[in-house]
C-alpha cells in the first residue's frame, strides 16, 4: 500500500508543472471548454440564483441535521437490505471493504468512479491483498493504465491529450495499434472493460447523494459503467463520505441539475442510478448483496466548526477548479492529495492537517472565481483566510495541525506594520523615508527578489498622497 | 451593482489607500480632482493609512482590526468615504462587518462600512458624471480587479465612463474576469504561479492591441505594469482616474 506523503510540497510541484508547456496547454484548453459549457447552462442569472438558493438550502439543511440523518439513513438502508458500515479512518474503511470481499471469496473487482476510494487508496490496499481492481470509468481506466492519480475530480485524466492516450494504449493494451482516433481508442477500452464487467466478483462505486428519507444511493454518470459496476456483479460495495447525506428525495432534483450543469455543462447526465435495495426474490438482475461504507476521515471535526462546516456542502462538481486561475496553470497533481483545486485547498488541510498541507491555503490570490460559480455557495476565499488564521493562531485547536503560532519572523513583521499603520506620525515618517531611500533597495533583496523575477521594482513616490493633498490645499477635516 | 444610491453629498472623505499613497499618489490626486470637478468638497483626513486587508488576508485578524480602527477613527463624520480601489473598498465594505463581529465597536464598524464607495461607482451613480473628451484617439483596455468585480460588483461602471469618451476605443480582453495574479502577499508567497498569471494577462493586453491599460486598482496595476515594463512592453498602464482627468482637460 502506498504511503500518503506527509508534505504536499505544493510550491515545488507547481514550479515543475509551470515549466511543462504541454501540461499547461492541456489544462488551459480543457478548462476553457468546461467554463464555456457551464456558462451556457447558467446564462440566465435569475434562474441560476434561484436554483442555487435551493441547492444551498438542501445541502446546508441536511448538514445542520447530519448526525440524526446519518442514523436515519442507516435505519432505512437496513430496512431495505443494504448493510451499513461506519469507518472513522481510511484504514478502517479499507479493512471493511477487504473483509466483505474476502468473506464473499471475491478476487476480481470492477470499480465505478469514486473519489472517496481514491482518498482511501483502496486499489493499492486491495491489490496488496491479492484482489485485482479494474477502473471502469474511461478516465480512471486511462490513469490506472498509466499508474497515475486523478488530476481532476470529474475528469480524472484531463491532464492528458489525445496523443498521450494513444501512446499509452499502444504501449499497455496488447495488440492495440497507435491511433489518435477517439472512437477507436474508446472501442479499445470498451473491449477491455466488457470482459472485466462480466467476470468481476464484486463492483465498488462511490455515491453522489445518500437520501436519508428513503435509504437511496444516488450515482450519476455518463458512460454506463457505474450502472454495470453496480448491477452486473453479485456484490456491490458503495463507499462515501458521511457528508453526502440528503434529508429528502425532494432535495435531489435541484442538486442533480446544479451538479451536472456545473460539472460538464449537461442539463442532466446520461445515467442517473438510484439504488435502494439488493436483488429481490423473483428479480432477474442486480447484486444479491449491497453494502454502504460511510467514511469519516476527519469530516466530523470539520462538521464541529460552524464556519468550516460549509466545506462539507460540496457536491464535487469541480466548477471551482475549472474556474481557478491557479489550478488551470498548475494542474491537479500539484496538490498531491486526493482533492485538488480550491475545494482541495480548504478540504485537504482540514483532513490531512495544516502541518502537512499548510501552504495550500496560501496558494490563492483570493480572486473569488471559485465562490462565484460554486453551486452550493461555499465561501471558499473566506475559508481560505480562516485556515490561514488557524495556522498562525497560537491557541486554536479547531483544525488538525493548526494553532502553532506561525513563524516568529512573520509575527514580528505584522506587529511592525500594524504599529506603523496605527500611528500617523510613524506612518508619515516611514513614508518620507521610503520616498527618499526606497529606490536604494536592491532588486535581489529577499522578498523583493520574488517580485522582481517577473516584474520591475516598484518605485516609491517622491511625495506621498498625504503631502500632495496638503500642498493642493485639500481640507483635512 | 445593486446598491442604494446616496443623495448628492456636499462633501466626501477620500481614503487614498496605502498603495496609492506610497507608490501612485498621482492616481489618488486625480480621483480627488475628479470629485472636486463635480462640485464636491473633498476631505483628506491625514491620520488615514491602510485598510488592513494585508493583515486580514494573512490570517492576522487582531492586527487587521487595529489598523481598521485607525481608519474608523479618522473618518468620523456621516459622509461618504470614496476609495480609488475596489479591493480596499471591498475590504472596508464587505470584511469590516465580519471582522468586528462580537467586538464592542461592531456598530461603529458597520456604520463605517455602509459609507464606503468605490470611486468609479460613485462617479457614475452619485455624480452622474458627464465627460467631454479632449484627448487624441487612443485604444485602451480595462482590467477590473477581482475584488472590485466580485466584492464591490463594480466592473461595468469604469467601462461606462470610458465608453463616454469620444476618442477612446475600449478594447475587449480575451479573459477579462481572470485574476492578474497579484493577490497581495500571494505574489511573493507563490512567485512562480503569480508570475505565470501576470505574464498571461500581459499577453492578453498585448494581443488586444491596446495603447494603454487602465484599472481601478493600483495593486493590479503595480503587478501588470511591472511585468509589462520588465518585458519591455510599450503599453502604458495607469489608474483610470488619471486617464479620465487627463481626457477631460482642454488641451
Amino acid at each position: 500500500m502506498s504511503a500518503e506523503p506527509r508534505q504536499s510540497d505544493f510550491t515545488g510541484k507547481a514550479r515543475i508543472a509551470l515549466d511543462d508547456p504541454k501540461l499547461r496547454a492541456n489544462f488551459r484548453r480543457a478548462m476553457d471548454g468546461l467554463m464555456a459549457k457551464r456558462g451556457a447552462q447558467f446564462a440566465d442569472p435569475v434562474e441560476w440564483a434561484a436554483l442555487r438558493a435551493r441547492g444551498i438550502a438542501a445541502r446546508a439543511g441536511s448538514l445542520a441535521r447530519l448526525p440524526e440523518l446519518l442514523e436515519q439513513l442507516e435505519r432505512r438502508c437496513a430496512e431495505n437490505g443494504i448493510q451499513v458500515h461506519w469507518a472513522e479512518t481510511t484504514q478502517e474503511a479499507n479493512a471493511i471493504v477487504l473483509d466483505i470481499l474476502q468473506a464473499a471469496g471475491a478476487r476480481r473487482v470492477i470499480k465505478g468512479k469514486s473519489m472517496v476510494s481514491e482518498e482511501m487508496h483502496l486499489n493499492a490496499h486491495l491489490n496488496a491483498h491479492g484482489i485485482a481492481t479494474m477502473e471502469s470509468d474511461l478516465g480512471e481506466y486511462i490513469i490506472q493504465l498509466a499508474g497515475e492519480a486523478p488530476s481532476h475530480i470529474v475528469m480524472p485524466c484531463i491532464h492528458k491529450n489525445k496523443a498521450e492516450v494513444a501512446a499509452l494504449f499502444a504501449d499497455r493494451i496488447p495488440g492495440q495499434p497507435y491511433t489518435e482516433d477517439v472512437d477507436q481508442l474508446t472501442a479499445a477500452a470498451r473491449r477491455a472493460l466488457r470482459g472485466a464487467f462480466a467476470s468481476a466478483d464484486a463492483g465498488i462505486s462511490g455515491v453522489n447523494f445518500a437520501v436519508a428519507e428513503t435509504g437511496t444511493l444516488v450515482l450519476i454518470e455518463n458512460e454506463g459503467n457505474g450502472r454495470l459496476s453496480t448491477t452486473l456483479p453479485p456484490l456491490h460495495i458503495a463507499v462515501t463520505g458521511i457528508e453526502k447525506v440528503l434529508e429528502r428525495l425532494d432535495d435531489l432534483p435541484p442538486l442533480l441539475s446544479l451538479l451536472s450543469r456545473s460539472a460538464t455543462g449537461q442539463p442532466i447526465t446520461t445515467y442517473v442510478n438510484m439504488i435502494t435495495k439488493p436483488r429481490q426474490p423473483g428479480e432477474l438482475d442486480g447484486p444479491t448483496a449491497v453494502h454502504l461504507v460511510l467514511l469519516d476521515n476527519g469530516r466530523s471535526r470539520v462538521y464541529c466548526d460552524p464556519e468550516l462546516r460549509d466545506t462539507l456542502r460540496c457536491i464535487r462538481c469541480a466548477a471551482c477548479m475549472n474556474h481557478c486561475p491557479v489550478y488551470t496553470r498548475v494542474g491537479g497533481h500539484t496538490y498531491t492529495f486526493t482533492y485538488p483545486g480550491p475545494i482541495g485547498k480548504i478540504l485537504t488541510p482540514q483532513i490531512e492537517g495544516l502541518d502537512c498541507a499548510g501552504e495550500q491555503p496560501h496558494a490563492s490570490s483570493l480572486c473569488g472565481a471559485c465562490a462565484e460559480v460554486c453551486p452550493v455557495g461555499i465561501p471558499i476565499p473566506q475559508l481560505l483566510v480562516r485556515l490561514r488564521q488557524e495556522a498562525v493562531s497560537p491557541t486554536s485547536t479547531a483544525v488538525k495541525g493548526g494553532g502553532t503560532g506561525g513563524s516568529l519572523m512573520e509575527t514580528l513583521i505584522w506587529r511592525a506594520t500594524t504599529l506603523m499603520f496605527t500611528s500617523p506620525r510613524l506612518y508619515g515618517a516611514g513614508s518620507r523615508l521610503m520616498g527618499w531611500f526606497g529606490h536604494l533597495a536592491p532588486a535581489w533583496l529577499p522578498g523583493l527578489d520574488r517580485w522582481t523575477r517577473t516584474r520591475s521594482k516598484p518605485k516609491f513616490a517622491a511625495k506621498s498622497l498625504h503631502r500632495l493633498a496638503k500642498e493642493r490645499g485639500y481640507p483635512d477635516a | 451593482m445593486n446598491r442604494d444610491v446616496p443623495e448628492w453629498p456636499e462633501a466626501v472623505y477620500f481614503f487614498g489607500t496605502c498603495l496609492v499613497d506610497l507608490f501612485f499618489p498621482e492616481a489618488g490626486l486625480a480621483g480627488m480632482e475628479l470629485l472636486k470637478s463635480q462640485g464636491i468638497r473633498v476631505i483628506f483626513p491625514p491620520d488615514q493609512s491602510c485598510c488592513g486587508q494585508p493583515a486580514r488576508n494573512n490570517g492576522r485578524p487582531d492586527e487587521a482590526r487595529a489598523v481598521a480602527r485607525q481608519q474608523i477613527k479618522s473618518f468620523p463624520k456621516a459622509i461618504p468615504i470614496v476609495v480609488p480601489s475596489g479591493s480596499c473598498a471591498g475590504m472596508m465594505r464587505e470584511h469590516y462587518p465580519e471582522l468586528f463581529v462580537g467586538q464592542p465597536d461592531e456598530a461603529q464598524a458597520r456604520a463605517f462600512s455602509a459609507r464606503v464607495y468605490e470611486l468609479t461607482w460613485f462617479l457614475v451613480h452619485v455624480c452622474r458624471m458627464r465627460l467631454t473628451d479632449h484627448g487624441r484617439p487612443v485604444k485602451v483596455a480595462f482590467h477590473a480587479s477581482c475584488h472590485s468585480r466580485r466584492e464591490m460588483g463594480v466592473h461595468e461602471e469604469p467601462r461606462q465612463l470610458l465608453r463616454a469618451l469620444a476618442n477612446v476605443t475600449l478594447l475587449d480582453l480575451q479573459r477579462p474576469a481572470e485574476c492578474c495574479g497579484f493577490g497581495g502577499t500571494f505574489s511573493v508567497k507563490q512567485p512562480d504561479i503569480s508570475g505565470a498569471m501576470v505574464r498571461d494577462k500581459v499577453a492578453d493586453v498585448t494581443a488586444a492591441g491596446a495603447d494603454e491599460l487602465l484599472s481601478g486598482d493600483c495593486g493590479c496595476l503595480m503587478n501588470i505594469a511591472g511585468a509589462m515594463d520588465k518585458a519591455g512592453s510599450p503599453v502604458r498602464a495607469r489608474h483610470i482616474a488619471e486617464f479620465l482627468l487627463e481626457r477631460s482637460h482642454e488641451c
